[in-house]
């Protein structure tokens, strides 16, 4: 099976940082409307580990963003040289034609901005969290605007993470050295 | 409510924490629209080249984000701030930031 370093990287940004940090961030989302019925808080420890999934959750999210906008947007724009076909370079290849232009325009500038969105409003939520333990949901107007938050923060990773695999199907990053998995295909 | 299970003492540095993003989110909107209406500030919003624009909207956003999330968690961490003002005034700019970054909307505001 052939595969491009484009395409692993592209998919460890989209499915291993983007696809973890909505399920993650999900999960948060979930455990965050659970925690109004909750009756007792949790031991130290739990606070503690509770502390680690705000983390990695975060940790995810900018590390998706971080890598699109740095690593892979760059293939996704870069220049085509010369006399060279359209391959490679999706950013151009989109906007050859009309009836793909869009996935550009509107797909790809809407992402690019809006996918910064989930981590900045993931770290403030995480932060309330983890600084007020349970006190956060206890206060009925901080407990929406905190939900309302995180469920933004999801909302622009779907967002962005929804029109990355479309627009990646549409137009793919590729290029870079080839590699070969499990052996089939030599 | 012990002081132990509430952790943090006041509301405040909640609010300092879920203001800013709101404003800093409402900010790479406005840059973002405003940068694709206005070609010489997308021109200088190019700090690293392979990334384009983007590179300055998002990092001056971050920057923004970051400076009032620290300003206001000085002021108000360990006291009381008006939730119902101060979360309303961020979920409103949280909105805001994610409806100017959507080109159809945005198109509509710049006259594109």
């Amino acid at each position: 099976m052939e595969m491009t370093v484009r395409e692993l990287v592209t998919l460890v940004h989209g499915m291993m940082f983007g696809g973890f940090f909505l399920l993650t961030g999900f999960g948060a989302l979930v455990g965050m409307v659970r925690s109004r019925y909750a009756v007792a808080g949790m031991t130290d420890a739990g606070y503690r580990w509770d502390a680690v999934y705000w983390g990695v959750t975060v940790a995810l999210g900018w590390a998706a963003v971080l890598s699109g906008a740095y690593v892979v947007y760059p293939w996704y724009r870069a220049v085509v040289p010369a006399g060279a076909g359209l391959a490679g370079y999706p950013q151009r290849l989109l906007l050859s034609r009309a009836e793909t232009a869009g996935w550009h325009s509107v797909g790809m500038e809407w992402k690019e901005h809006v996918a910064w969105m989930a981590p900045m409003a993931m770290t403030a939520v995480a932060s309330v969290v983890v600084r007020y333990r349970e006190g956060w949901s206890r206060e009925r107007v901080l407990r929406r605007v905190v939900l309302a938050f995180g469920a933004t923060a999801i909302l622009a990773g779907l967002v962005a993470g929804g029109w990355g695999a479309l627009i990646d199907k549409a137009a793919p990053i590729t290029g870079g050295r080839t590699m070969m998995w499990m052996g089939v295909g030599r | 409510m012990t002081e132990r299970a509430r952790g943090e003492r006041g509301n405040g540095a909640a609010g300092a924490a879920l203001l800013a993003c709101g404003l800093g989110c409402f900010v790479l909107g406005v840059i973002a629209l405003a940068a694709d209406g206005w070609k010489a500030l997308a021109g200088w919003m190019i700090w690293y080249r392979p990334t384009g624009p983007l590179s300055g909207v998002s990092t001056l956003a971050l920057v923004i984000w970051l400076g009032c999330w620290w300003v206001l968690d000085r002021r108000w961490r360990g006291r009381d701030v008006a939730m119902g003002k101060v979360g309303g005034v961020a979920v409103v700019l949280l909105v805001l930031g994610v409806l100017l970054t959507f080109p159809p909307f945005g198109d509509v505001l710049i006259g594109k």
